[in-house]
């Protein structure tokens, strides 16, 4: 029977087999009563719940207020970031009046923050923000400040000799070099303001995943409550993809993108 | 000058023409000139003169301050307060082509140069190295090779007075470095710049330069000047080479690379 073991072979190799194996067994246990609805909702469930707040619109719409934190958060901690590194690393004085603060910063974990945040921004959209754009600083700041001390001398001053300009060097060779250092620290930011989001969703919010977690937490909706870990799932996902894009346009140059 | 000058003699060829007094100013000149790292003087008190065109090879052993030498000609390292006096057009082509991964080959070809019709600079001087077609080709996708003649372009285009070459092809292998010599050849005879080139190499400094320097104790020990041209000097090689090692203070044991009695990097 060569089909058949060939079957069985490419089903044993395929990557999608566990995961479709796993959803079939809770399936099964959630039909048969082992696990009951009030516990863990079926996957048959959960895709109906998500198909009904999909077309109702109100996954949608407290997506979008969800996303817009993260994006306000994100576009203040990583501009930041970028800025305080550049301080940092293009110069001894910046990184003489930057670089220890942000190291006593990073021993601080931003979600101890919250109670201050709280006192300090109230229970609204600001501290959900504020603490967004405090955890993603870092990653950026971090690797930006590393790549930019990390550029092959060897280049800088090789393009030096061709008469480029403080300035022209920054732009064409410190810059360029840390480059790929700075996607690497946007990747993690983007991460943790995913997973800062979650948290800072708790706070006492109106709208968003979070507010859509805590109400069916209430009401023992297991069924939202994990279309809305698939929607954290699915943003994360994105936000990777992202930088993967940025990653393809803007180190073309690199021998093993060069390949694929 | 208190440098060691010698001179063959060998009475039935004339092949060292006399230390003429040329006309034109020097475009090099270095007087009493001193570099210290700490308490380690690598460079003693030396007396340099390059003229325009001429093409100079300089010797020495690992360490001797080559390297040195040649990054205060090219202005990476500043002398305050020396009698230092290069012209302000000169390149350099280091041993490594440091070319700017993410600038497309034609784009570090014209880096830093201001004014119009920027690809055809470069393509001019990429066609002038043989690579006309990698105009658009990025740097990690060179050969050694490739990589250091597009260095050359690179130094070329900004047509300099001093062109000033590191080791350019030590990292090459023996078919392709003697392309490369040849084409060193043809780019200074079409352009004239005076050449300081660096090598450990005793043969490529014979083939290419008009005059040999050997850098020792900080001073110019020796120098030989080749009179003969550079298809002719097949059978001076030989005689040359020994002498030069000898100067260097080893003994021929490979064909052409000075030994190293005090390790090389
Ligand atoms: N920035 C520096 N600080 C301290 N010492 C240095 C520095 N640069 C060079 N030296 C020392 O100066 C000496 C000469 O170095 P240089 O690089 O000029 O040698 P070189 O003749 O080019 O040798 P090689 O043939 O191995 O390239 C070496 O002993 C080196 O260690
Ligand atoms: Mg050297």
């Amino acid at each position: 029977m060569p089909i058949l073991s060939k079957l069985s072979r490419t089903l044993g190799s395929s990557r999608w087999l566990s995961p479709i194996a796993f959803l079939a067994v809770w399936e099964l246990a959630s039909r048969t009563g082992l696990i009951p609805q009030r516990t863990l909702a079926a996957p048959s469930a959960v895709a109906g719940t998500l198909a009904e707040m999909t077309l109702s619109g109100e996954l949608p719409s407290n997506l979008v207020v969800s996303f817009e934190r993260v994006l306000f958060g994100l576009a203040i901690g990583v501009t930041t970031g970028i800025v305080l590194a550049l301080l940092a690393g293009l110069s001894r004085r910046g990184e003489a009046a930057v670089d220890p603060i942000m190291q006593i910063k990073r021993t601080i974990p931003t979600l101890a923050l919250t109670p201050l945040f709280i006192v300090w921004f109230g229970i609204g959209e600001t501290p959900k923000v504020a603490l967004i754009a405090f955890a993603s600083m870092f990653p950026v700041y971090l690797n930006l400040f590393s790549g930019i001390r990390g550029v092959d001398a060897r280049l800088v001053e090789g393009a030096r000799s061709f008469g480029l300009s403080q300035a022209e060097l920054v732009w064409h060779v410190i810059l360029p070099g840390a480059l790929p250092s700075l996607l690497v620290g946007l990747r993690y930011s983007l991460s943790i303001a995913i997973l800062v989001l979650v948290v800072a969703e708790q706070i006492n919010a109106s709208a968003g995943l979070g507010y859509l977690i805590n109400n069916a937490r209430d009401f023992l909706r297991t069924d939202i409550i994990v279309v809305c870990l698939l929607v954290y799932a699915v943003l994360g996902l994105a936000a990777d993809g992202l930088v993967r894009a940025i990653e393809a346009r803007a180190l073309v140059w690199r021998p093993a993108l060069l390949d694929a | 000058m208190d440098a060691r000058l010698t001179f063959l003699e060998l009475p039935e060829h004339r092949l060292y023409a006399p230390d003429e007094s040329p006309t034109e100013p020097p475009v090099v000149r270095l007087r009493d000139f001193t570099r210290a790292f700490g308490a380690n003087t690598i460079i003693d008190r030396l007396d340099l003169d390059i003229h325009p065109g001429e093409f100079v090879a300089l010797l020495g052993r690992s360490g001797s301050g080559k390297t040195t030498l040649l990054r205060t000609l090219g202005g990476l390292d500043d002398a305050p307060g020396q009698d230092v006096s290069v012209p302000s057009s000169r390149a350099v082509v280091f041993q490594d082509a440091r070319l700017l991964p993410w600038k497309r080959v034609w784009r570090n070809v014209v880096l830093g140069l201001k004014g119009e019709n920027q690809r055809e600079r470069a393509h001019d001087a990429l066609r002038e190295v043989g690579l006309g077609h990698r105009i658009d080709a990025w740097p990690l996708t060179l050969s050694g090779g490739e990589a250091q003649r597009v260095a050359l372009a690179r130094a070329l285009v900004r047509e300099p007075r001093l062109l000033l070459l590191d080791e350019p092809f030590a990292a090459l292998d023996a078919l392709t470095r003697l392309k490369m010599h040849g084409l060193v050849l043809d780019l200074w005879r079409a352009h004239r710049p005076a050449v300081l080139m660096v090598t450990h190499d005793v043969d490529e400094a014979i083939a290419l330069a008009d005059r040999i320097l050997v850098l020792d104790g900080g001073r110019i020990a020796a120098q030989e000047r080749i009179a003969l041209p550079r298809g002719e000097r097949a059978e001076l090689t030989h005689l040359l080479r020994s002498k030069l090692l000898g100067i260097l203070g080893g003994t021929a044991t490979s064909d052409a690379v000075i030994p190293f009695p005090q390790g090389g990097h």
